[in-house]
């Protein structure tokens, strides 16, 4: 089966950061500030609900990578 | 070479000892042979019983089990805190937030988070690199230097009194307090007895005169600080300013030593960062995986099984991130040193709700004296004419490192 060349545009990945599993080694802040953010308590976010734009795929898999809590998760 | 107040160590499986001096200079061998000996857990029955687990998966585990394990004295001692006269219960602990457990520990931890949130750390990053080049100034022209008394040392001090509101030329008295409680845990109790009662002495004051004159400082900040409407107790503030000065100066000292130490024995990756300078963030993760100071203790709540061992109610448990970050189940080739390492989830700053508060300070202190040091020093080696000293205790790192600089800039 051949997919329409437009479902490879419209792909489009995700970044989540589990507030629960998060304890601010703020790894992800300094390797993708791009994606990320922290709050006063050092507490990390990601921004622009998460979507992360094609350049920055690599940026996104380094900050899951060096999470020492597993607290990033990626969503194709 | 002189032993602890136990002897010599006769087995390192049953009878270890972690304050010995040949455990921190030999502890590579050491986790090996236990571990090629089939041990992941070994024991000691000195300072009343230590356990030592040496899987990832065990030190994450007890890290994460606040239930059977309490965080009431991180730093494994002759006595345990109910053998101490005054010492603070759980869930508060000496040196709050680091000895406190839930509930009370978030509460204390929330206060400090703040002041060492990475918007608030970042900015230190001038005033750090000129204390580093003012360190490099005042070495002159010699050819021989001891980076870790004439550098490493001197960084974090500066950079804590200036937090903690304190004067910088107090950092002599600091470390010599410092170095009396996390390395002299195998000496007498006499020995040790007058650094606690100076220490004692000298917060009281300071806190003293931060209630008459408040400044911008932790101190001053601490000392106006409520928990659930109630001011911290003396106690409190005394304790976290301990928390602040322990935590804060050996770590750091011996994370920039450990750091200087693997460039001047590995002339590839130091040229390789003095080329690229942009590698070296990337670089310092690696020799904190590899390298990491700080192993951490709890204490057994209850009698309790733990992977097959009976742990009995008061034991000490260490919880040794440095073995947790080389096994070879959670990192690929983790007894090599790879300075581009991309996957790198270390636990250098501990796991779970006691991850180090202050890691964003102190890899900023570590970034900026790595660079500087190559900046200024671009060639150096071990000058292995004079002996180099490893810390004794649960913080590992070089107290001498004497080098030869080849080439200065």
């Amino acid at each position: 089966m051949r997919y329409p060349l437009s479902a490879f545009y419209a792909r489009c990945m995700r970044v989540h950061v589990d507030p629960s599993k998060c304890q601010g080694h703020n790894r992800c802040y300094a390797l993708a500030p791009e994606l990320f953010d922290v709050d006063d308590l050092g507490n990390a976010f990601e921004l622009n609900d998460g979507v992360v734009p094609a350049a920055l795929e690599d940026k996104a898999r380094l900050a899951v990578a060096n999470c020492p809590e597993f607290a990033i998760t990626i969503e194709d | 070479m002189t032993d602890t107040v136990f002897g010599p160590v006769t087995d390192w499986a049953t009878d270890f000892d972690h304050g010995a001096p040949e455990y921190n200079a030999n502890i590579h061998e050491i986790w090996d042979t236990l571990k090629a000996s089939g041990c992941p857990i070994a024991h000691t029955e000195r300072y009343g019983g230590v356990w030592l687990p040496l899987t990832h998966d065990m030190v994450h585990e007890i890290a994460y089990d606040t239930d059977h394990f309490t965080s009431r004295s991180v730093v494994v001692g002759q006595l345990k805190p109910s053998q101490v006269e005054g010492a603070m219960p759980a869930p508060i602990g000496g040196a709050p937030p680091i000895s406190s457990d839930p509930p009370f520990h978030q509460h204390a931890r929330r206060l400090l988070l703040p002041a060492f949130a990475p918007k608030k750390i970042d900015p230190l990053r001038e005033e750090i690199r000129q204390m580093c080049h003012d360190l490099i100034d005042k070495m002159g022209d010699k050819d021989v230097i001891d980076a870790a008394y004439e550098y490493a040392q001197h960084i974090p001090v500066m950079v804590i009194a200036s937090m903690a509101g304190l004067p910088k030329e107090d950092g002599d008295i600091f470390r010599s307090w410092v170095h009396v409680i996390l390395e002299g845990i195998g000496e007498s109790r006499e020995e040790r007895e007058p650094v606690f009662l100076a220490l004692n002495e000298y917060l009281e004051k300071a806190v003293q005169e931060k209630m008459e004159n408040p400044g911008d400082d932790l101190i001053s900040f601490l000392l106006d600080a409520e928990i659930m409407g109630n001011k911290l107790s003396p106690e409190h503030v005394r304790g976290t300013i301990i928390l602040l000065m322990v935590a804060g100066i050996d770590t750091t000292w011996s994370g920039i030593g450990n750091s200087i130490w693997h460039l001047a024995t590995n002339a590839v990756d130091r040229r390789r960062l003095v080329e690229n300078p942009g590698m070296i963030p990337m670089a310092i993760e690696e020799f904190l995986r590899a390298y990491a100071p700080v192993t951490m203790a709890r204490l057994v709540k209850e009698d309790y099984e733990f992977h097959g061992v009976q742990m009995k109610e008061e034991d000490w448990v260490l919880l040794p991130f440095p073995a947790a970050n080389r096994d070879p189940n959670q990192f690929e080739d983790a007894d090599k040193v790879i300075i581009d390492r991309e996957e790198n989830r270390h636990a250098a700053f501990g796991l779970g709700i006691h991850r180090c508060i202050g890691s964003n300070l102190a890899r900023l202190e570590l970034n900026v004296a790595v660079e500087v040091f190559l900046e200024r020093f671009p060639d150096f080696e071990l000058n292995t004419t004079e002996e180099m000293v490893w810390s004794t205790g649960q913080v590992r790192g070089p107290r001498k490192l004497p080098l030869r600089i080849n080439a200065r800039a």
